[in-house]
């Protein structure tokens, strides 16, 4: 008698090599859209705060528009319609390039919100020891104005990395796609979810951790 | 020297100063005294440069402040200022907090532009307190550590805006206590103050302002025991 064709086989080792090699990549498009997208995001926030209300109407209509569309829709609008403006990209470029506007547009709010809790008068100070405008930036409005929005800051950059699983209906294998593959196959969507969320918060409890050890520190 | 020469000055169409004139020697002190919105605070703005003029001129040593080419960062070196909130650096130590202009706007090391701190720090009385973090510190100590910051920068000049009126009443005296030091020392001042004990016994004049216009000028003695203007003479017998 014939064995009978397996199409489904059991959860194993390799299977979470495969899991933890997907959550590489997680990683790594989380941190390039994070980096990207602070970077981005603090110019944003500048320009919003010096321009006032007509760069509250320019750039901050424009990203509010990033901020309210919801992400997936984002992702594929821009997936799809790249190539007719002559851009061919790969979903990992195309994911990165989302996913750092939209930090971009998250952090415009965070940074904008740092610069103004350093108060006139405390600038006036800075300015009258003989500091120029970039001096005070750096030294007086960075520093105090990133202890007051940081963790804000954390839970944009913890918010992005949860939804860069997002990325994901590109058919870029990163942790949530892993996942659907393997459940696919194995038919086993409790423990593999149970894995990749486990991943998932590895990956954002250090950060999370950290932040909090920073805090603790700056609050001497 | 400060030139002030028929200086105008507006917030929107709300005009505050209207036509100031007014000279300050090297080495005096004067305290600019009366009622809260008669343009005296405003006056010390303008005179470093945080807030334009709409017309007239301030010269400091000959250069003049609201000039195009002015290099405003060198001239607010020679101007230190102190205000009424005293604005300490919270993330960074006391003796940090002095260090950091010498060290980024005057290019001194770290060493020396600690050196210079911590002699300024002792200068106002704060010598044991060189590592802590302002947080630690009272309103009064906060405010010495704000004139140790800007007398880092050795200027010439200091300006003082109601420099204790934040102040509780019980910390008031060591504030003025550092700014008398001071004027004993020789420092040019001009002290925008409510504190008549202090206008009277260390000023060698005292300007009076009303809405915006320098009513009376004179030593202590005439404003406070023979002021000519009506105005002054109110002010005076309401704060008495």
């Amino acid at each position: 008698m014939e064995q009978p064709i397996n199409f489904f086989s059991g959860f194993s080792f390799n299977d979470l090599l495969f899991l933890g090699e997907a959550a590489g990549r997680t990683i790594l498009i989380s941190i390039l859209s994070i980096t990207i997208g602070t970077i981005f995001g603090c110019l944003f926030g500048w320009i919003l705060q010096v321009s006032g209300t007509a760069g509250a109407v320019s750039v901050g209509a424009f990203l509010d528009i990033f901020r309210s569309v919801p992400l997936i829709i984002q992702l594929i609008l821009f997936y799809n319609f790249a190539p007719m403006i002559g851009l061919s990209l790969d979903p990992f470029a195309s994911g990165v390039i989302v996913l750092s506007i939209y930090a971009a547009a998250l952090v415009a709010n965070v940074a904008r919100g740092g610069i103004e809790a350093v108060g006139r008068p405390m600038r006036r100070a800075a300015r009258s020891l003989g500091m120029s405008y970039w001096q005070d930036m750096r030294y007086v409005v960075w520093p105090i104005g990133l202890r007051a929005v940081f963790p804000a800051w954390v839970g944009v950059a913890l918010g992005v990395m949860k939804d860069s699983a997002l990325v994901s209906v590109l058919g870029y294998v990163e942790l949530l796609k892993a996942s659907q593959i393997l459940i696919t196959r194995t038919q086993e969507p409790f423990i593999i979810l149970t894995v990749a969320g486990a991943f998932y918060f590895a990956l954002s409890y250090p950060l999370s951790r950290y932040s909090a050890r920073l805090e603790e520190r700056w609050s001497q | 020297m400060i030139e002030i020469r028929d200086i105008h000055k507006y917030f929107g169409s709300l005009q505050v100063l209207k036509g100031i004139d007014l000279n300050v020697e090297k080495g005096e002190v004067l305290s600019v005294i009366g009622a809260s919105g008669s343009g005296k605070s405003t006056l010390l703005y303008c005179i470093n440069g945080l807030e334009k003029i709409q017309q007239g001129s301030i010269r400091v040593d000959d250069v003049d402040v609201h000039a195009k080419g002015t290099d405003i960062n060198q001239l607010r070196q020679n101007l230190g200022m102190v205000f009424q909130q005293w604005n300490s650096f919270p993330h960074l130590t006391t003796i940090e907090n002095v260090a950091l202009s010498p060290r980024i706007v005057k290019k001194k090391s770290r060493a020396e532009a600690r050196d210079i701190a911590a002699a300024q720090l002792k200068h106002v009385g704060l010598g044991d307190k060189l590592d802590v973090y302002p947080s630690a510190l009272s309103g009064g100590q906060q405010q010495r550590l704000a004139i140790a910051r800007a007398l880092a920068m050795e200027p010439e000049y200091m300006l003082f805006d109601e420099a204790t009126s934040a102040l509780d009443p019980e910390l008031v005296g060591e504030v003025l206590d550092t700014m008398r030091l001071l004027a004993e020392e020789g420092m040019t001042m001009i002290c925008v103050t409510h504190e008549m004990g202090f206008a009277r016994d260390v000023s060698d004049r005292v300007a009076f302002f009303h809405e915006g216009i320098m009513e009376e000028i004179g030593p202590p003695k005439q404003i406070f025991g023979d002021a000519i203007s009506a105005h002054t003479q109110k002010f005076l017998a309401n704060v008495r």
